[in-house]
């Protein structure tokens, strides 16, 4: 195979900026701040639609959004959030942090890296595409039958949610077999799996549960796809179908699916609280074992979302027992994190504050999840503000608030500036006291009997002041993003007073040894571990800070090189994917076209 | 007006846990006549006591383990001068105690969970039978023993149980009155199962829990508990004209609706007979059963049975009371009041037919 040998010296020098660069990039740092940069901007979208929603439910009985309008936010914002929002974000830490914290240059597969990064992309315009057609879709973020088939939902707002979420899930599957590869394979001499940061295991672990969960959502989305588009019945009674069997494939995947927003949570504070505290991890093993057992039990509770449903009293005892074990690893990790913090020196910075801030909230989340795998108390609560109040807690209160720590914590390592402490923790508090006071009150709006997905309610059911207060709650919360962004905005604008040095955190993995930003090739010298805080290990032989790293030339370094065929890849999953919706066989074979011209191309494209 | 005649209740957390959300929520609080932590039949209760025993567990934890994260954080904080601290990686014993200890407070949980489980999967003996359809978007009650169909209404007897056999003509929906029962979703294949017992005369709200659609947010429901006689009369009433009994007699059901009637004979005629003109004339026999039409016996049309419409509370699925007003507006434009409703008018109806539409509709108690 031809190869060439690129000047990588410097990721400024001429060739390394523009446009095109970023197109064509490979580079797992680049593609990880391309997943942040367009996730952060869904992100937006599905908190401006969350704000919409507030909006409508300030008052009863309001009229500020249709019927229609209001179904079409709420399936958005929670597609969003949760395949757009908070699984790219997570997926940007992946990209940007597993190679460095390993020790490796790139990715096992770099174009397949920006592939899958394109194909996320090109699957959110897609989704949101609807908006502009005002077709979004209608039927909730979990699409139960048979209201998602054609004689109940005629237009096409499922079939942009069906297509949709199959090119997302592409993506989603090529990214979990790129790092499973690269965690397994391309970690640094010494580099042993019990040495690996925290971060790198629940990476991995969330990794097995996108290869087992996906291919599952892609059947049911395959089956409804067959009942809507050839008339097939999977779903529907009318042809000896079963609306339940969407229900069961679903949460199949839909439980681990949980586990996979939150184990990356998981994974960031389990780095960023021993920093802060200036010790190691308590319990590394145990904080190993219980997030795998925490996802191996994933798979088996997945009927907990069907109590309702009538399942009879052995299926739900079962479930719910499984459920209920799930607990025992969740408050091992909370107490090694407790045990982490304990005894430390605590540095109050905002990343640490954001840490804290999760352990405080995940605990909430954790304790109304026990309270509904009882069945019969989730007879009453499913369905009701009170599920929108957990898993709230648990994806706001929990992943989103571990992203920001990390986004905190690692920023000057991105971008090579620090961002302001004190806008962070203004930040902070605005996040803490906004997100309490949208998300506390619906546990006890849920358990006086407001159900979920309701675009209004009548007064004198007592739930009117509840839902002002969380509406006022949620205003907070969107001020606290735009804090964020000035913060950002600021920050960079300083960027002389603010150059972030390599280490500016006294941390202990390999991601903080070379300079900020990293250099294209990463480690100039690929690093040998001795120890599970390797950093640490390297100061504390030194005696001291180590010297600040130079930026070195990558002369003779191999990477891969750029290459746009990923792009044309990935346009043609798009195009043949929209032909199942619009434009017929067509379109089907002009995007098979596309597709196997891209494979084709970059199968015998030189590697570098 | 919910009249207590049970001596059932226990003070405890049904009553406290309410105070402290008011206490949290100083100027938010209730009343709150939909609450689930207000029960008032038997398998609500049921599940209250095994919620309260898992709030009393989660408060307790909550309190222990956001009090020592909160120690930690005050107390570790780092100062001046500070050495680097004891480098401690685990601790076998504490974490043994930690694992065990969550796996402990869970057996208090399950144990009433799985004993709860089997109780409520229990149908009572001897209960009132009524069949629960959901319709996009309102309720329909059958009752085969007394060979009634209603709609959005649920009338039952207190002190006896009640048994729901639940399902839907269309999408998935879910039945829900939180004081009396917990939730059950309703499928197109199959019946599901649900049951209450209740002493609480009154009425009570519910709301379809599962989402069925554009006008979700609008599919109420309300049961009514009376006492046994005034049950006997209700059934008694509503027995009149129903399909299940008089599937396709026509004429006898006119004869019967008659019959019922009783004094004001003269007027109420004039408006039985204008109200029955209209009524076919302006189509909405195609879609609604009818008392004296020829639709009364007939089960199978899309629209709720109207025989005894005078009589029911609400209108349009719990969303207005039945007022003169609010009948005539909907029947000006049901889209209007409920947009995206089935219900569609097969032609505007004037002002005059709206009027004898109301009159007629309203004399069917």
């Amino acid at each position: 195979m031809a190869t060439s040998v690129l000047d990588h010296s410097d990721s400024t020098a001429p060739g390394h900026t523009g446009l095109w660069s970023w197109i064509t990039t490979v580079d797992h740092k680049r593609i990880g701040i391309l997943y942040g940069a367009t996730a952060f901007l869904f992100f937006l979208i599905g908190g401006l639609e969350a704000l919409l929603i507030r909006w409508q439910l300030a008052r009863p009985e309001n009229d500020f959004l249709s019927p229609e309008l209001y179904n079409q936010l709420f399936t958005m914002h929670g597609t969003t959030m949760i395949f757009l929002g908070v699984m790219p974000l997570s997926a940007m830490f992946f990209n940007f942090l597993i190679p460095l914290m390993i020790g490796a240059r790139d990715v096992a597969f770099p174009r397949l890296n920006a592939f899958s990064y394109w194909v996320f992309l090109l699957g959110g315009l897609f989704l949101n595409f609807s908006f502009l057609i005002n077709a979004a879709p209608n039927a909730g973020w979990f699409g139960y039958a048979n209201l998602t088939s054609r004689q109940y939902s005629p237009g096409l707002n499922i079939d942009f949610w069906v297509i949709g979420l199959q090119i997302l899930g592409v993506a989603s599957i090529a990214a979990a077999l790129n790092f499973f590869v690269t965690i397994v394979n391309l970690r640094a001499p010494g580099m042993r799996l019990m040495r690996m940061p925290m971060f790198v295991w629940m990476s991995l672990i969330t990794q097995m549960l996108l290869l087992l969960a996906f291919p599952v959502i892609t059947v049911a989305l395959v089956f409804l796809m067959a009942d809507r588009t050839f008339g097939s019945s999977f779903y529907t009674p009318g042809g000896g179908g079963d609306p339940t069997l969407w229900q069961h494939l679903f949460w199949i995947f839909g439980h681990p699916e949980v586990y996979i927003l939150i184990l990356p949570a998981f994974g960031i504070v389990s780095e960023i609280l021993p920093v802060f505290s200036r010790k190691p991890l308590f319990g590394y093993a145990a904080m190993v074992f219980s997030g795998a057992f925490i996802a191996f039990l994933g798979f088996g509770v997945w009927s907990h979302h069907m109590f309702s449903t009538g399942m009879g009293p052995v299926a739900d005892s079962v479930f719910s027992l499984t459920t209920m074990l799930i607990a025992v690893p969740t408050g091992v990790k909370i107490f090694n994190w407790i045990g982490t913090v304990w005894g430390g020196s605590l540095r109050l910075k905002t990343p640490m504050y954001f840490a804290l801030g999760f352990v405080a909230m995940f605990i909430i989340g954790g304790l109304s999840g026990v309270m509904h795998s009882s069945p019969p108390a989730d007879l009453q609560q499913t369905d009701t503000y009170f599920v929108v109040a957990h898993f709230h807690y648990v994806l706001f209160g929990g992943s989103i608030f571990a992203l920001i720590a990390g986004a905190y914590f690692w920023f000057p390592k991105m971008f090579g500036v620090l961002l302001d402490d004190r806008i962070g923790k203004l930040q902070f508090w605005l996040t803490f006291v906004g997100m309490n006071l949208t998300f506390f009150p619906m546990h006890f709006l849920g358990l006086h009997g407001m159900p979920r997905r309701v675009y209004t309610y009548p007064s004198g059911l007592g739930f009117d002041l509840m839902n002002l207060t969380q509406t006022i709650g949620s205003l907070i919360l969107g001020l606290s993003f735009l804090v964020m962004l000035y913060n950002i905005w600021k920050s960079v604008r300083e960027q002389p007073r603010r150059i972030a040095p390599a280490d500016p955190w006294d941390a202990a993995t390999l991601e903080w040894s070379i300079p900020s930003p990293p250099q294209e090739f990463n480690f100039a010298e690929i690093p040998t571990v001795e120890h599970r805080d390797e950093l640490w290990w390297r100061k504390r032989k030194a005696g001291g800070p180590l010297p600040e790293p130079a930026r070195v030339s990558g002369k003779g370094i191999h990477l891969p090189n750029p290459s746009y065929w990923p792009l044309v890849t990935a346009v043609g999953i798009l195009v043949f994917m929209t032909g199942f919706m619009a434009g017929g066989v067509v379109l089907n074979l002009a995007g098979a076209a596309i597709l196997f011209f891209g494979a084709f191309r970059w199968a015998f494209e030189p590697t570098g | 007006m919910i009249l207590r005649t049970g001596s059932r209740e226990r003070v405890g957390w049904r009553v406290w846990l309410p105070l402290v959300t008011v206490a949290l929520f100083a100027a938010c609080g209730g009343p709150f006549p939909q609450s689930t932590l207000i029960p008032k039949g038997d398998f609500a209760q049921m599940v209250d006591e095994v919620f309260s025993a898992t709030v009393r567990w989660a408060t307790l934890v909550f309190v222990l383990v956001e009090g020592v994260l909160i120690v930690a954080i005050l107390k570790f904080r780092q100062r001046p001068g500070d050495a680097e601290p004891t480098q401690t990686h685990g601790n076998t014993v504490v974490e043994m105690v930690w694992t065990i200890i969550p796996a402990a407070i869970l057996t208090f949980i399950a144990v009433p969970t799985v004993r709860t489980i089997f109780r409520t999967a229990e149908l009572p003996e001897g209960g009132l039978e009524v069949e629960v359809i959901g319709h996009q978007w309102w309720w329909e009650f059958r009752y085969p023993a007394q060979q009634i169909v209603t709609a959005n209404e649920m009338h039952v007897p207190a002190g006896r149980p009640v048994i729901m056999k639940i399902r839907t003509a269309d999408v998935l929906h879910s039945f829900w009155v939180p004081q009396l029962s917990a939730k059950r979703d309703a499928f197109p294949n199959k019946y599901t199962t649900l049951f209450f017992t209740t002493d609480s005369l009154g009425e009570f709200t519910g709301q379809c829990a599962e989402f069925c659609g554009l006008q979700h947010g609008r599919m109420g429901s309300l049961v009514v508990v009376q006492t046994p006689d005034e049950f006997a009369q209700w059934v008694e009433r509503n027995q009149v004209g129903s399909p299940l009994i008089n599937r396709g007699v026509v004429a006898a059901d006119s004869a019967a609706a008659d019959t019922a009637r009783g004094a004001g004979r003269a007027a109420q005629d004039s408006i039985e007979a204008k109200g029955r003109e209209t009524f076919l004339a302006a189509g909405c026999i195609g879609c609604h059963a009818m008392v004296g039409t020829p639709t009364a016996g007939v089960l199978t049309l899309q629209g709720p049975n109207l025989s005894h419409f005078g009589s029911r509370r609400r209108l349009a699925a719990g969303m207005l009371p039945n007022t003169p007003e609010n009948l005539a507006a909907w029947l000006r434009d049901p889209q209007a009041v409920k947009e995206g409703s089935l219900m569609k008018l097969p032609r505007p109806l004037t002002e005059a037919e709206i009027s004898t539409l109301v009159a007629y509709l309203r004399a069917h108690q």
